[in-house]
């Protein structure tokens, strides 16, 4: 058994050293000795046990298999599945430090091998010096003055294309320029013409805010994705009535002109430098800001993109995915839900209520309902509502002390705002928790915490962006929610569908009440307008402004 | 749990490195504010349990238990039984690694403890730059470098 250690000081930071290396795929773009790679099977490079397969600059071909990736240590091990050389048993860890002192960051590469005692003393020298002292080094120049490499996958053509980016090789002995004011080509999306240039996309845009008809169906630019950014060809995008406070401004979440909407699902298109979780070709959504979604196509940054699965619908993903992500994190993070727990979920009917609703039964809790009129009380109960109230003044009260023997529930989910906020409070348990996510009737204005504390009441005001604002715990909001449809613990109905170039039109019947259940906008090409279901109402509420 | 983590390069080969940090009695010979230092009990200062009991050049007194040494990994880890920085559960770990480009030292030195969360910053800085990074310091004067 042989082993090889190499370690060196990179002049970089920690980060960017370890965004190129945990990115399995990226050997070709720094590493001399690389010819080109690709990762078999369009799995993801920051997959355990994605395989990349790459040619080295003197033709051979090797095969390794990621074993082990740990963001937190910053440290990843491989082995060698197929090679032209006889280095057998071949098991190699990369470590990185940080040089706290410095900023810089301590690097070492090792490996264990078996091979032929004649080659031994050749091929450790090789592994040691002609692949790792090699390779950081090269890696060294590239973060400090990369050469630039162009042109960029071109996807746009087949955009339903598995990635396997057709990379251009480079010359083993092309020697990065000493000029750190480059640095940025590397990564700025070289507009070449064809490949990760700008595209044309229709959009609704903005020029001032104003009513449903500031709202235009016009053309723009999409510029190709820059580092950490991604492309994305969007099949829907969801309609919320956060977007209608984007447009009248009463949320300041786009300075016009601009795009509106924060919600859409898609294939990705192309992919910028160091996005390492997203691939051309695969299916995403989204559910964030910045704004931007009402658009066929659009840029934007990677982080809360997440992949859908298969089994889920570009249409449901854009209608549902901000509506069952807020549902999760109320039911799960906000407040902890406990089987037996006696629920209150305001417009039960409603978008995120409708959700809540099934999904808090699916835990095992006592859910009652309000809603506001027959129908939806019908349609409450179909979702699984225990008890359902219709209205919430004090015969809404009433009802839930009855309902809970006189105790109150032990928590409460509230989007109504002004014309629920009291009588919450009062239907409420000692040491009850009312979630107050939304103002649908009105702002709630001045309370008094004083009184409060006649029942030891907890208040939450949580905003969505706070559960969801790192692509970790995106990862793990959407998971939970893809998990539980999975499961059937909710379903998402399917939403009434608009064409983009309807926005207008879809605003002004969100506001006015005339739709149920979730809308989308719907890119077509050649854009004939579909027709619309017969839309009746609404009971959407939605979040505190970020 | 408090983590402080501090890191440094030292001019001189790992195995010359842990020559000098490898004796847990050695501190007076090495850092530049530990006055005396003495082994409990008379045991070899390389026993895994042993206890070195030394007083500070500003006259504090530390009592730390040998939890691990390993001259293969080139790491000595240990805990605080006794001492006047108020901290619990402290147990840190000292270790080198060669860097085999230069044929000098990658040094690491992490504490973890708990502390009274107001404490917490004036403790980081307190072990961080105070202890880590001077005794860091000093080494790397020894070697000859900075």
């Amino acid at each position: 058994m042989v082993r090889v250690v190499q370690s060196a000081v990179i002049d970089a930071p920690i980060d960017e050293v370890w965004r190129l290396l945990r990115d399995f795929n990226s050997h070709d773009q720094w590493h001399p000795a690389i010819a080109e790679s690709r990762i078999e099977d369009g799995h993801p490079a920051d997959m355990v046990g994605a395989v990349r397969s790459f040619s080295l600059t003197d033709g051979g071909r090797l095969r390794e298999q990621l074993l082990r990736l740990n963001d937190r240590d910053h440290e990843l091990t491989y082995c060698l599945l197929e090679a032209p050389l006889p280095l057998y048993g071949y098991v190699a860890r990369i470590k990185l430090r940080p040089v706290t002192e410095t900023g810089q960051t301590f690097w070492q590469w090792d490996s264990t091998f078996t091979t032929p005692k004649d080659q031994q003393a050749m091929l450790s020298d090789l592994v040691a010096s002609g692949i790792y002292l090699t390779g950081m080094r090269a890696l060294e120049a590239h973060l400090r003055a990369p050469a630039p490499r162009t042109p960029a996958p071109s996807f746009q053509t087949e955009p339903l294309a598995r990635p396997e980016p057709p990379k251009q090789t480079r010359s083993p002995l092309q020697v990065a320029p000493e000029n750190r004011s480059v640095r940025l080509q590397v990564y700025g999306a070289t507009p070449v013409s064809g490949a990760g240039s700008t595209l044309t996309a229709n959009a609704i845009v903005m020029d001032s805010h104003g009513g449903p008809e500031v709202l235009q169906f016009r053309q723009v630019e999409v510029a190709a994705p820059g580092p950490g950014e991604v492309r994305i060809r969007q099949s829907f995008v969801g309609v919320n009535f956060i977007d209608v406070y984007c447009r009248t401004g009463y949320f300041d979440l786009l300075k016009p002109p601009g795009v509106p909407g924060m919600e859409a699902a898609g294939t990705v298109e192309s992919v910028g430098p160091g996005v390492a979780h997203l691939s051309p070709g695969d299916r995403v959504a989204y559910a964030c800001g910045p704004v931007g979604a009402y658009a066929a196509c659009r840029t934007m940054d990677a982080e809360l993109v997440v992949p859908i699965p298969d089994w889920f619908s570009d249409e449901i993903a854009a209608a549902g995915l901000l509506k069952g992500v807020s549902a999760g994190f109320l039911l799960h993070d906000v407040h902890s839900v406990q089987p037996g727990q006696h629920l209150v979920i305001h417009a039960a009917a409603g978008g995120v209520g409708s959700l809540a609703v099934q999904w808090a039964r699916a835990i095992g809790a006592h859910v009652i309902a309000t809603v506001s009129n027959h129908d939806k009380a019908q349609r409450a109960r179909q979702l699984g509502a225990h008890d359902v109230i219709i209205g919430r003044g004090a015969e809404f009260v009433d009802a839930v002390m009855d309902i809970t023997h006189g105790k109150g529930a032990d928590v409460i989910y509230d989007a109504i705002g002004r014309d629920s906020f009291d009588g919450s409070l009062a239907a409420l348990a000692i040491r009850g928790h009312l979630v107050s996510f939304g103002q649908a009737s009105g702002p709630i204005g001045e309370k008094d915490i004083g009184g409060l504390a006649s029942k030891s009441v907890t208040l939450s005001r949580p905003n969505y962006g706070h559960y969801t604002g790192t692509r970790a715990e995106m990862q793990m909001q959407s998971a939970r929610l893809f998990d539980a449809l999975e499961r059937g613990y909710l379903k998402i109905d399917a939403p009434a569908a608009y064409p983009l170039a309807d926005a207008a039109r879809a605003h002004d019947d969100l506001e006015n009440s005339r739709t149920t259940g979730s809308i989308v906008l719907k890119h077509q090409k050649g854009s004939t307008a579909s027709r619309i279901r017969s839309p009746r109402e609404n009971t959407d509420a939605s979040f505190n402004s970020r | 749990m408090t983590t402080v983590y501090v890191s440094a390069m030292i001019p001189a080969p790992a195995s010359t490195v842990w020559g000098w940090v490898r004796d847990f009695n050695a501190l007076p010979r090495w850092t530049p504010f530990v006055a005396d230092s003495r082994i409990e009990q008379n045991l070899p200062s390389d026993k895994v349990g042993c206890i070195r009991n030394f007083v500070l050049k500003d006259g504090g007194r530390i009592r730390e238990q040998l939890l691990g040494l390993s001259d293969y990994e080139m790491s000595c880890t240990y805990s605080i039984l006794e001492s006047p920085m108020a901290v619990e559960n402290y147990i840190a770990k000292l270790s080198l690694t060669p860097v085999t480009d230069t044929n000098t030292t990658f040094a690491e030195w992490q504490a973890d403890f708990d502390c009274p969360a107001e404490r917490e910053r004036e403790l980081t800085q307190q072990i961080g730059v105070n202890v880590f990074k001077a005794a860091f310091d000093a080494l790397k004067l020894k070697a000859g470098g900075r």
